[in-house]
Formats: C-alpha cells, sequence, structure tokens
C-alpha cells in the first residue's frame, strides 16, 4: 500500500543571513525504520526538516528520495513525493471542520470547483478506524483536545499517503498518557511501512521508540547512536559535553512562611476553572516548583499572582498583605520579582535597548526617574552593571534586546527582576529555548536567590529542571493541586501526578494501567 | 538576504494549539455575557418612551403600491402613538427573552438580533413619519430608494469581504469605487458604450487593488497605510483628471450614456418587492448575483475553503502546498473589480457624469457594513441595505419636515457601526490572520 | 482585524530558536515593526541604528534619510509625468513624436517644471516680489498651512508610537474648531485670557473626542482604525446641525456659518498683519518639543512606547495599557485640536464645515513622512505645507489643479513605505544577491532590505 522509499540528506546547509542553522548535514532515512533526530533546543533540527518539507530552500547540498536527486519548491512537491509533517504548533485551522482541514490543498470537487467533503470523511473514518483514532471528520478542530488534533495532523498526511512521516516534538504538548498513546501509533505506523523521523530532545521516549539516532548540535551532525545507550551518554553526546545532571545546591533551610496561597480560583473568560481551588505556602528560603503538563494553569496561577487575571477568587498573601485585587504596579511594588513564561511576548520588548528592558518595571522609580521626568544616563548606568554581572552577551547596552540569542534575552529579564530587593521571585519557564551554559548560571542565580531567604515559585514544565531546582514539588493537573511531594520523589510518581493521579492512588487504580508495554519501555530507558 | 526563523513574536496571534489551557479558551468562544440582553432591553425602553410614550398622536400613512404596479394596494395607515406602543412592547417582550435566556446560560439566536433591528426600524420609521408635517410617505418609494443607494455599498463591502476573508484588510474601499465611477465615466464616454465603461471600472477598481496587494504582500508596508493613502492617490489622480480633462472638454470625456433600467414584464408590476427585484439596471441585478456567488463562492467551493484558510491560517495553508500571497493577490485584486462595478453605478446610473469625490465617503460606510455584516457577503448585504436605508430616509424626512434633523440620520450608520465594534450588537469576530503579512522563511 | 499587525511566519519551528537565529528572527521582527517598517522605526524607538558594518557610502545611499530623498523625487517625477500627460503642447508634439523626439520631450520638461517652478515661488521665495517681504511672502504662507499640519501630525505620530493607528485627526480638528469658535464668538472676556480660553477648549474638545476613541478601544477592544474614520463623520454630521441651530449660525445667514471670532479670541499674526502667520506656529514649535521631550524622556512616554511595541510585556511590567491608552489617543486628540485652534482662531476666523478642509487626512501622511519622530513630523508637515501653499500659485500660474498636491503627497508616502522599490527604481539594492531561485528568494530579499 506504501510506497518503499528511501531519503536521504546530503550535505544540507541552510545558511539564515551570516548564521549557519545547519551545517552540512547528512542523513539517511531507510524505509520502514523510526529514526530519531536528536539535539537540544535550537540545534536546528526543525530548521532541517523545514528544509527536507520544502518549507526552507537548503543554502546547500541535496535531498534525495530512492536515490534520485529532488529539489523541493514547497510544502506540495514534498507531500506529492510522500513526505508528510506533523509540525510542533499544529497547522490546523481552528474554525474549519476535521475534514475540511484533512481535504484543504487537495480537495476532492464536484463540478465547478464545488466541494465535495463525503469521500473526505470516508478516508479519515477508514485511517480512524485502522488505528483507533477516534476521530470525528465534522467535529470543528478548536473544538477538539490537543491531543486528537494531532492524530488530525497525522491523518492529513496519510490521507496524502505519505511514506515518511516528519513527527517535530511531537510530545511537548501531551500528558504522559498520551505521549505513550502517540509512541504506540508511530509504532503501528512502522509496522504499516510508514518511516518516521521523530524530532525530540526528551531522551527517554527516544530510547523508547527508536530505530537510529541521528544526534544534531549546533546545526551539525555530531554522530549516531544506538536506542540502547545509556541516557547519560546520549545526553552528554547532545549537550556536546559531560553533563551533571544534578546541581550542587545546599539542602534548603526554610524559615517562616510569608508567601499564602488559599483556595485560588482563576476563571477563564469562556467560564472554564483554569485554577481550582489552589491553596499552598512558600516559606523563605525555600523553592516550590510547580510541575505538570503545560496547560494545566500553571499561567494562570502566575498570572493571576501578578494580578494580570481578572476574574479571580481565594486569597494570596505575601508578608501578610493580600496580593489579589491589587495592580501589577503594586504587586510589583510589592516585592514580588516575576519571570513570566515567554520572554519575547511578556519579558521584554524587542525593539527597546536592553538598557531599556532593564529598567522595563522600574522606569518610574527613582533614580531613574523624578517625577515624570527620566534619567537616560542612570539608566544606562544600571545596564552596564547588570550587563557585567550577569555577563549577557550584547554588542553594547544600546543594542535592541531582540537582536539578542534566547540565553542572553533570559539573562536581561531575569537581572532586572533580581536587581531589586525581593520578598518573593516566580519564574515560570526560566530556561526555556536557552543554552545549557546559560542553563546553570541561570539555576545557580535561583538558588542563590533562595540562599538569600527569598520565596521562590518555579513553574516549569520540564520535570528534570523541576527536580533539579526544588524543595519542594507541587504538581498541577486541570488547574487543582494534585500533591505536594517532598524533592526527591521519583520520576514514575511525578509522571503519574501529572496525569492527575495521587500518589497512593496508582496501585489501586485499574484504569492507570492501560499501557503497561509503554511505561515499561520509557522507564526502562531511565534505567539503563 | 535575511529571510527567517519563525519564531514566537510578541503581537502574532499565537496559534491556538499552543497548549491545552488556551485552547480550552478557544473551545467555546461564545460566552453569554449580559451586554446583548441589556443593550436590547436598553434600546426597548428608549423606544417605549419616545416612539411609544412620547410617540405624536398622529396618523402616519405608508404607501405601498406605485402608480407601476399591475395591482393597486390601499396605504398603510397607522396612528403613530398607539404603532409605537405596540411595537415597542413588542420590542421590550423581545429583550425580556434575551434576559430569560442569559438566565439559562443560552445565547440570544440570530433571528432575535434581527427581528429586534426591523422593529425597531419600524417604529422608528413610524415615530419620523407620525411627527412630520406631512406624515405621509411612499413605504414602495423609500424601500425601492434605499436598494438604490445601497448598491455601491453592497459592492463595496463585498470588496472588503474578498479581501479580508484572505487576509489583506481593505481600507482602500473608497478609492476602488471612485477609480471605478472615473474610469466607468471616461470611458463609457469615448466609446459611447456603458458596457464597455462597466468592464472598464471593474478594471479600475482591480488596479486600484493590485497597487494595495503588491505593497502590502510583497514589500509588507502596513495594509491599513497602503489603503489609506491609496484612497488619497485616486482622490488626487480622478481629481486631476476631472480638473484638466473632464472639465474642459465635457462632451468628448464626460457625458457618459447611462445604463438603463431593465424591468421584468410583470414581476417588476408586484408592489414592493417588484422595483427591488426587477425593476434594476445591470448593475443592480449584477449586485445581487454578485452577493451570491461570493457567498455561495467562498462556503460552498475549493476556492472559498483556500481563501479562508489564507485568512484565517496561512502558515496550514502554506504546508499544504497554497501559494498563500499569490492568493492573497488575485483575491484582493477581485475584491477590487468588484467595487470598481460599484463605482460604475455612481455615473453610469445614478448620475450622467462625473464630479470630484462623487463617491462621497461611501466606500467607508461599505467598510463599516463589511464589519456590522460580520465579513459574511449575505450579512454585508444587509447591513448595506440597512445604512443605504439610513441614507434614502435622510432625504425623505427633510422633505416631510420632522423635528428629527437630517444630519442624525447621516450620522446613524456611523453610529451603528461604533455599537457594533464595540462589541455593543455582539461580538464581531474577522479572520484570524486579517492585516498580518505573511514573510515565508 | 486584529491589532498590531505583524508578520506571520511560515511553519516552523517555534519555541525552538537557536540562539544564532534569533538575531535572524529580531532583523525581520524591526522590518515587520511594530507597526510598519517606515512608520516606527526601531531605530526611533531603541535609539540605535541596526545594521551591518557596511560603508559609510553605502549608508547614505541605502539609509532611511536617502530614501525619504528619493521617495520624495520619484514622486515630484512621478507627478510631473502626470502634468505632461495632459499638457496641449505635449500633446501637440507628441503628434510628430518620432518625426521630433526632441520637442516631446522639451515639452514634457517644459510642463512638469513649469509647474513646479510655480510652486516654489508660491511656497518659498517669489522673485517677481517689489519688496524683500513681498519676496518672501509666500514662505510665511508655508508656515501659516504647515500650522495644522504639524500639530495634527504629532497627534497621529504620537498614537503611532504608542501602536494606535489614529485617523481621527479630522473629527478631532472638527470638535476642536466647535468649541474654540463658539468660546471665541459667543463670550466676552478680556484680552488675553479669551484667547486663553479658546485654546483650552479646543485642546479639550480635540482631547475628548480622541480620549473617547482610546476609551472605548480600551474598555471594548474595539479597532481604532474603524472608531476613527466612523467619529470623523459623526463629527463632521454633528457640526452640520450645529451650524444649522440659532446657537450657532451667524444672525441673517442662511448659509451654515458661524459669527465672527472676537478680536479678542483669535490669534495675533506674529510678523505683522500683511501676513497670515500667527501665533499657532510658535506653538507649534512649542508642542513639536513637548513631544519630542515626552516621548524620549518623560516615563509617559517610556509607557506609550512600550504599550506600543508590545503591550503585554508592558502589562506585565506593571504599565496599565487602558490607561495608556486613553491618555496617548486623548494627548493625540488635544494635538489635533491645537490645528483646529489654529483654523479658527488662526486662519478662517469663522467656523463652516470646512473648518478641518483635509488638514486631518493629511496629517496621517505628515506623521508617516516624518517616520512618526517629532522632528520628523515638524519637517514633514514644513514639506506638505509648502505643497499646498504653492499649490494655489501653480494654479493660477500654469492652471495645474490643486489635486497634483494629493498625487505627490500620497506617492510619497507609498515609496516610503517600501525602501526596496525606491532603491531598486534608482538601483541602490544594497547587497545584491547572486540570484537565486526565482520567486522565494527575491521576496526574501526585500523584506531584509527593509531591516
Amino acid at each position: 500500500m506504501v510506497r518503499v522509499l528511501k531519503l536521504e540528506l546530503r550535505g544540507i546547509t541552510k545558511r539564515f543571513g551570516t548564521l549557519i542553522a545547519n551545517d552540512h548535514i547528512d542523513v539517511v532515512v531507510e524505509s520502514g525504520q523510526i529514526h530519531c533526530l536528536l539535539g537540544e533546543n535550537g540545534a536546528g533540527k526543525s530548521t532541517l526538516m523545514n528544509v527536507l518539507y520544502g518549507l526552507y530552500e537548503p543554502s546547500e547540498g541535496e535531498i534525495l528520495v530512492d536515490d534520485k536527486p529532488v529539489s523541493f519548491r514547497g510544502p506540495g512537491d514534498a507531500m506529492a513525493a510522500g513526505i508528510g509533517m506533523v509540525h510542533q504548533h499544529f497547522m490546523l485551522v481552528p474554525v474549519f471542520t476535521v475534514a475540511e482541514n484533512v481535504a484543504l490543498g487537495a480537495e476532492p470537487t464536484k463540478a465547478a470547483g464545488f466541494l465535495n467533503l463525503d469521500e473526505t470523511r470516508r478516508r479519515i473514518r477508514e485511517i480512524s478506524d485502522q488505528y483507533g483514532f477516534d476521530v470525528d471528520p465534522d467535529a470543528l478542530v478548536e473544538d477538539l483536545p490537543v491531543g486528537v488534533q494531532q492524530r488530525v495532523e497525522i491523518i492529513k498526511a496519510l490521507v496524502r499517503n505519505a511514506s515518511v512521516l516528519i513527527l517535530d516534538e511531537p510530545t511537548a504538548v501531551l500528558t504522559p498518557q498520551e505521549t505513550d498513546e502517540l509512541l504506540d501509533i508511530m509504532r503501528q505506523l512502522k509496522a504499516g511501512g510508514t518511516s518516521i523521523v521523530f524530532i525530540s530532545h526528551k531522551l527517554r521516549e527516544v530510547k523508547a521508540v527508536s530505530d537510529t539516532i541521528t544526534v544534531i548540535r549546533r546545526g551539525k551532525v555530531v554522530g549516531t547512536a544506538d536506542p540502547a545507550a545509556s541516557t547519560t551518554e546520549l545526553a552528554s553526546m547532545m549537550v556536546g559535553r559531560a553533563v551533571s545532571l544534578t546541581l550542587d545546591k545546599e539542602p534548603a533551610t526554610p524559615q517562616e512562611t510569608t508567601f499564602e496561597v488559599r483556595d485560588l480560583t482563576v476563571i477563564a473568560p469562556n467560564g472554564q476553572h483554569m485554577v481550582d481551588g489552589l491553596s499552598f505556602d512558600i516559606a523563605r528560603g525555600e523553592i516550590l516548583a510547580v510541575a505538570g503538563v503545560q496547560g494545566n494553569g500553571q499561567t494562570e496561577l502566575t498570572e493571576a499572582i501578578l494580578g494580570l487575571q481578572d476574574r479571580v477568587s481565594g486569597s494570596v498573601t505575601l508578608d501578610g498583605k493580600e496580593l489579589l485585587g491589587r495592580s501589577v504596579k503594586d504587586v510589583l511594588g510589592a516585592g514580588v520579582g516575576f519571570v513570566p513564561e515567554d520572554r519575547k511576548v511578556d519579558g521584554l520588548v524587542g525593539t527597546f535597548s536592553v538598557a531599556e528592558n532593564l529598567v522595563l518595571d522600574l522606569y518610574d522609580k527613582p533614580p531613574y526617574a523624578k517625577g515624570i521626568s527620566m534619567s537616560p544616563a542612570k539608566i544606562m548606568e544600571n545596564a552596564k552593571a547588570r550587563i557585567g554581572e550577569f555577563d549577557v552577551r550584547t554588542p553594547s547596552a544600546a543594542a535592541a534586546a531582540g537582536t539578542l540569542s534566547g540565553g542572553n534575552q533570559q539573562k536581561v529579564v531575569m537581572a532586572r527582576e533580581l536587581s531589586r530587593p525581593l520578598r518573593l521571585f516566580i519564574a515560570s519557564q526560566p530556561t526555556r529555548g536557552v543554552d545549557v551554559g546559560s542553563i546553570e548560571f541561570l539555576h545557580r542565580r535561583i538558588v542563590a536567590e533562595r540562599d538569600q531567604g527569598t520565596p521562590v515559585m518555579i513553574v516549569s514544565t520540564e520535570l528534570d529542571e523541576v527536580m533539579e531546582l526544588a524543595d519542594r514539588i507541587a504538581v498541577l493537573y486541570k488547574g487543582k493541586l494534585v500533591g505536594i511531594v517532598p524533592a526527591g520523589t521519583g520520576r514514575d510518581v511525578l509522571g503519574l501526578m501529572m496525569a492527575g493521579i495521587a500518589p497512593g492512588e496508582h496501585t489501586a487504580s485499574p484504569s492507570t494501567g492501560t499501557q503497561p508495554a509503554a511505561t515499561a519501555d520509557t522507564e526502562g530507558g531511565d534505567h539503563a | 538576504m535575511s529571510t527567517t526563523v519563525s519564531s514566537p513574536n510578541p503581537g502574532t496571534p499565537r496559534p491556538v494549539n499552543a497548549g491545552p489551557g488556551e485552547r480550552a479558551a478557544a473551545v467555546s468562544a461564545k460566552p453569554v455575557g449580559w451586554r446583548t440582553p441589556v443593550i436590547l432591553a436598553a434600546f426597548a425602553l428608549i423606544a417605549l418612551v419616545f416612539f411609544g410614550l412620547m410617540g405624536p398622536n398622529q396618523t402616519a400613512s405608508f404607501g405601498i403600491s406605485t402608480g407601476s404596479d399591475f395591482f393597486q394596494l390601499p396605504a398603510l395607515e397607522i396612528n403613530a402613538f398607539a404603532g409605537g406602543l405596540v411595537l415597542s412592547i413588542v420590542l421590550l417582550a423581545l429583550a425580556g427573552y434575551a434576559v430569560y435566556l442569559k438566565t439559562q446560560d443560552r445565547p440570544a439566536p440570530g433571528w432575535l438580533n434581527v427581528a429586534f433591528i426591523v422593529l425597531f426600524v419600524a417604529a422608528f420609521l413610524i415615530w419620523v413619519v407620525g411627527g412630520a408635517r406631512t406624515p405621509a410617505i411612499s413605504l414602495a418609494g423609500l424601500i425601492a430608494g434605499s436598494v438604490t443607494l445601497a448598491v455601491p455599498l453592497v459592492f463595496g463591502s463585498l470588496s472588503g469581504v474578498l479581501c479580508e476573508r484572505v487576509g489583506v484588510v481593505n481600507i482602500a474601499i473608497e478609492g476602488q469605487l471612485l477609480g471605478g465611477a472615473f474610469t466607468a465615466a471616461i470611458v463609457a464616454t469615448i466609446t459611447q458604450n456603458p458596457f464597455i465603461g462597466l468592464i472598464a471600472a471593474a478594471a479600475a477598481g482591480a488596479v486600484v487593488s493590485m497597487v494595495l496587494a503588491v505593497f502590502s504582500i510583497k514589500y509588507v508596508v502596513n495594509q491599513i497605510i497602503v489603503g489609506v493613502v491609496l484612497n488619497v492617490l485616486v482622490s488626487g489622480v480622478t481629481g486631476f483628471l476631472f480638473s484638466t480633462v473632464m472639465q474642459a472638454n465635457k462632451a468628448q470625456f464626460n457625458s457618459p450614456p447611462g445604463l438603463d433600467i431593465i424591468e421584468i414584464p410583470l414581476l417588476s408590476g408586484i408592489p414592493i418587492i417588484g422595483p427591488i427585484l426587477f425593476r434594476q439596471s445591470l448593475v443592480g441585478y449584477l449586485m445581487y448575483a454578485a452577493v451570491l456567488v461570493v457567498w455561495v463562492g467562498l462556503f460552498k467551493t475549493r476556492w472559498g475553503l483556500r481563501v479562508r484558510a489564507v485568512g484565517e491560517h496561512p502558515q496550514a495553508a502554506d504546508t499544504l502546498g497554497i501559494n498563500v500571497n499569490a492568493t492573497r493577490f488575485w483575491n484582493v485584486t477581485l475584491g477590487g473589480a468588484v467595487a470598481g462595478i460599484g463605482g460604475s453605478f455612481f455615473t453610469l446610473v445614478a448620475i450622467d457624469s462625473f464630479t470630484k469625490e462623487i463617491s462621497g465617503g461611501r466606500g467607508f460606510i461599505a467598510l463599516a457594513a463589511l464589519i456590522f455584516g460580520r465579513w459574511n457577503p449575505i450579512g454585508a448585504f444587509f447591513a448595506a441595505l440597512l445604512f443605504g436605508f439610513a441614507d434614502n430616509l435622510q432625504s425623505i424626512v427633510t422633505i416631510i419636515g420632522t423635528p428629527v434633523p437630517s444630519q442624525f440620520m447621516a450620522m446613524l450608520p456611523y453610529l451603528v457601526t461604533v455599537l457594533a465594534v464595540a462589541g455593543l450588537v455582539g461580538k464581531s469576530r474577522g479572520p484570524a490572520a486579517s492585516g498580518i503579512p505573511y514573510v515565508k522563511g | 482585524m486584529p491589532e498590531n499587525p505583524k508578520p506571520q511566519h511560515a511553519a516552523g519551528e517555534t519555541p525552538e530558536t537557536a540562539p544564532e537565529q534569533t538575531a535572524a528572527a529580531a532583523a525581520v521582527d524591526t522590518a515587520g515593526g511594530a507597526m510598519e517598517p517606515s512608520a516606527v522605526p526601531a531605530t526611533a524607538q531603541s535609539g540605535q541604528l541596526p545594521g551591518g558594518p557596511d560603508t559609510v557610502l553605502r549608508k547614505i545611499f541605502t539609509g532611511s534619510g536617502m530614501v525619504s530623498v528619493l521617495a520624495v523625487l520619484l514622486a515630484l517625477v512621478i507627478g510631473g509625468l502626470l502634468i505632461a500627460s495632459t499638457d496641449k503642447q505635449v500633446a501637440a508634439t507628441s503628434t510628430y513624436l518620432f518625426a521630433r523626439p526632441a520637442d516631446f520631450l522639451a515639452a514634457v520638461w517644459n510642463a512638469a517644471t513649469r509647474s513646479y517652478i510655480a510652486l516654489f515661488q508660491g511656497s518659498v521665495f517669489n522673485p517677481r516680489g517689489n519688496t524683500a517681504a513681498a519676496q518672501f511672502a509666500p514662505f510665511t504662507e508655508t508656515l501659516t498651512i504647515a500650522t495644522p499640519l504639524i500639530t495634527a501630525g504629532l497627534g497621529v505620530a504620537l498614537a503611532f508610537r504608542a501602536g494606535l493607528f489614529n485617523i481621527g485627526a479630522q473629527g478631532q480638528i472638527i470638535m476642536a474648531g466647535i468649541l474654540a469658535a463658539w468660546v471665541g464668538f459667543a463670550l466676552d472676556l478680556p484680552l488675553g485670557l479669551h484667547l486663553l480660553l479658546v485654546l483650552v477648549a479646543g485642546i479639550i474638545g480635540g482631547a475628548v473626542w480622541g480620549g473617547l476613541v482610546g476609551l472605548l478601544k480600551a474598555r471594548t477592544g474595539a479597532h481604532e482604525v474603524i472608531l476613527t474614520i466612523m467619529f470623523n463623520y459623526i463629527a463632521l454630521y454633528f457640526l452640520r446641525y450645529l451650524l444649522n441651530t440659532p446657537a450657532f449660525q451667524r444672525p441673517g445667514e442662511t448659509n451654515p456659518i458661524s459669527p465672527i471670532l472676537e478680536a479678542s479670541a483669535v490669534y495675533p499674526q506674529i510678523l505683522g498683519g500683511q501676513f497670515r502667520l500667527h501665533l499657532g506656529f510658535v506653538l507649534a514649535i512649542a508642542a513639536t518639543v513637548l513631544v519630542w521631550w515626552l516621548l524620549n524622556r518623560s516615563t509617559v512616554g517610556f509607557e506609550f512606547r512600550a504599550v506600543g511595541a508590545n503591550p503585554k510585556a508592558a502589562q506585565t511590567a506593571g504599565i496599565n495599557v487602558s490607561r495608556a491608552t486613553i491618555l496617548v489617543m486623548a494627548i493625540a486628540g488635544g494635538l489635533a485640536g491645537l490645528s483646529g485652534v489654529a483654523q479658527v482662531a488662526g486662519t478662517e476666523k469663522v467656523l463652516t464645515d470646512g473648518v478641518a478642509a483635509t488638514y486631518g487626512f493629511d496629517a496621517i501622511t505628515v506623521a508617516l513622512l516624518g517616520r512618526s519622530t517629532p522632528w520628523g513630523t515638524f519637517a514633514a508637515g514644513l514639506l506638505f505645507g509648502a505643497f499646498r501653499a504653492g499649490a494655489v500659485q501653480m494654479q493660477i500660474q500654469t492652471g495645474t489643479p490643486i489635486d497634483i498636491v494629493l498625487v505627490v503627497q500620497s506617492l510619497i508616502v507609498l515609496f516610503i513605505a517600501a525602501p526596496p522599490l525606491v532603491r531598486a527604481v534608482f538601483g541602490l539594492n544594497p547587497r545584491r544577491k547572486k540570484p537565486a531561485r526565482a520567486a522565494k528568494s527575491r521576496r526574501a530579499a526585500t523584506t531584509g532590505g527593509a531591516a
């Protein structure tokens, strides 16, 4: 049914201006394989796949299909050659139905260009039945859960007879359970003869399904690895040096509790309870890490504390003073330092200079302003000091913040928030999209802030980061607190908690054992 | 060459699938608010107080038949006070129903808003006519006139629909109408053939649109800027050529033969309906056809699916091999052609020559109709009719002498639009990617 | 319409932003601009020039200043061709174009230059004047006409910098005109105080009309472009209504025109009675200084710029975005209000429904040409003021209609917004690459060029 296809990328180089995203990359994907591209965030994996999918033109190098060179001028050519791609951010039109999304670009029509989606519906049901997808062709995509949307993307590729399927970081938005289901689907597809290019930086998943692993670092292939290789081995290949997966930090010496959250509830504009009756404390000198799969209320939790959410109830007190119902400015003024989860959207003004960004929430306070008159000299002075202290790599303090690398941008945000005396420090995804060197630095700064006696709240979807930084771990699921567990709690327990199963509960509940094989696989990989 | 790596841009609407939380927010994006019921209630009370309780105790007469109808109906005679009272009570009932639905957490159905608007307008009309010095108007004439005045508005708003649905904001409707009007006049005069003039008008509108397309797509200039500037440019060019060419030799360049009214025998004699549907110029018939074709095209054909995909989520369209910018370019061009035809109405049907600024800001009313009609061809059509009605009523009230200053009637479309965009008349949501240029990696 | 348009990028890696790649993305970010490449240049926002290590010469020729000059030149050339195309002499010579092309070209040249020389004489310096005062009279006329353009342009520019598209200067001028005129003709107050009150009333009128848009936008999320367009018309019809009421209509007059303003309510003519130039121009200079200070040296301006460049980040940093939106629209309206005062208390001295002329719309082009910087807007206001002043003389001398000014003006703005086009016309495209595969790379090059 599916054509056998060997895919080869030979000497692919992709430059953006003077920057090289891919540097002479060679990859061969054999038919019926799951081939993993392993690499850190920003290593160039997605760029490479966009080249393969015809979205970018390679600056150099060629693509060979069954040993014949091809040239893809657009995704249409790639699809015609049997290549399908599931993007990390799904390429689905939210206001269209599943069938419309699947048909788009290759629409079956009646006379005069009138749509005829019956055939598409039939194919969707067929594929859906074959793989147990349970997708309704007439559902609106915006009404579907993420996991189902991802299946729609896979259907889109299969309907077009893709014999090579590229999956770009497909598990980033999935719960551990959904991830296991996806890995199962990948195995099924492989059994049906489809080759899969699996892009990931999550070692356990990679080890669980891959036949071949190609490791990419800083735009270059640094080697191939055997899925049986140990996690530390793969990690050091990926990062380029031996990595200690643990941070050296003193055990916490918690003092009095100064930050208390009671029955915090945040209601979204659509009436959904994004945060639902949350209560917890943080003591001075301890780090509470909030873990959970992306989108389980973490964003709303931090935004509610900061005063960015409208429909909030409950109570949040810092040093005995209520924070809810106050303006963002007041909350920041009460000594809250806040690092938002997406620095480009919430943390920085890209076109402002580094110096201006370093006073983004201090611009109207002395010494930077007297009344409404600002002092550029003082702002520059501050910038020089912060740049030195945090080792921000920037051409100058006057350079636009948007031109810095992700790690340096994050340092700017962190430097700004840590540059004043804090009574509470909240950092959301403090190291997302940041290079390893900066991660260590940023982590050390966070721990240093704790050691000065500040209560610290870290929100992260990366379990590694949570386990590294936390003194206590709170797990959120659908806006509710599943539980708070001590640091050092096992990954398996945390994984179940992230799926909403409180510790101790899982042994009693039979419904959690639906994917025993997959779970065993991933965990087995961990211990290797 | 600095191509781009896509990165989460501040300001770029994040993909809906960014996370379960955000997705959840999009799931039921129809929160039932208090706004609509409250607004309806407020307007119903206004109707009760002004049109009902303070209604003039005079009989308002509405002529239904015109002399050319093949059968005559007696004029509708309504006591303004009683009529206003009855209608405002019905309006109150509708508002009450909306409030009831809200308490049940259900949104008001679409027909409720439409019915409310129609009845409110009726109550208003009775009040205006009832309070006039000569409390009699021809309803048939009023409606037929409204349709006539709405013709360029409908074409203009269809142009807006075509452009915005594909992701390009079209502020240049005014310029497209004006360009069409000018070209129709000059070409029809030179060729002595109004049909060639009509085609030339479409071409002129398309040219204006192409400039919009080239600057906003190829040069990634802000679409609103291009639109605003294009209006000035077209106004300047047509004004210049009018002064230098047309005024110097009116007979040779500015005496276009008009497009005649085509009556469909028998059918055109039906009271009220007849003149609207079956006694129109070619441009008028084209208007009905265009509304239907655009609606069917957008929602029932492959072309429409692709257009809407490009306007909602251009990346998704691109990854499926649809050329986003080419789709945008040709749709914007088509939109311009449609508006150009609308422009020809001014010089080939309404008036027999071109004058400076003949479109008189109707392009902006068309823009308003597009928004009020929620980016839907049918909705835009009825919104344009409503605005045409207001326009027509304005001239009628000055004749029959009413207490309402005509300037306030003229203001009405703009006020209604402000209310509409401010979300007072339900939420209007345009295509997600409208106004956002698509830069490919 | 979504606010703050930004280029949407093609599919691809989103959170995975390689350090090396961020710069490229940012480069396009600035090209896409907070508003638009030229309206709100990144340089103006950050005070730093982006760009690689180009040679000084190349920078001069490809820089934004040069593009502005070339854009004006190009627009004038096209305008000239339009003038020539309707010229009788040109038409006559074109009949024997192939026999004697030189005649034709000379006729084209003459037609265009004759008009432009008249334009210059009408706006800057008239050599035929008898006295020095008469010779420079055109220039004072330019300054007079530039006055409302500058202040309204500043209002548009300021809103631009806060990410708002203020198309409503027209309506703001009208509302300011209504209030200022009424205070001017209806009240009887001592000299000095009367004018002050006229000024305050005008500023308040504009500020309220602008602020109302800001309020609606902040409260309901309605798009300011639609709001301001509608508000323009509402203001116009309101004015027309008022001019038919006894409170505003001149007694004994059937036309919609107000009484003449009291002598104590009008701007003094600063160069004496023979020139129309009035105090409003000095106020325009003061307004420019004020706006510069506001944007670059005040916390309020910092907030405006932050909200304009990234509203979410501004909000997270504790800046009240709603307040900034309302405030900036009110200030913008107030600035446009100054134009309204300049009209009723400076040049017209009465209120008619043409009080705003087309100043409100011209203000948009002025702000765009001035790249939304205060002094750039000032200079652009002078240039367009000169066009307007000179066009009157041009029409008298050569019969070229004033409309040509609209053409040139709009072309200038179009060209300035698309630097790659201007550079392409003059063969100045920087760093020309080997023509890789046609369409795609060309498109990329053009966007890159804007960075």
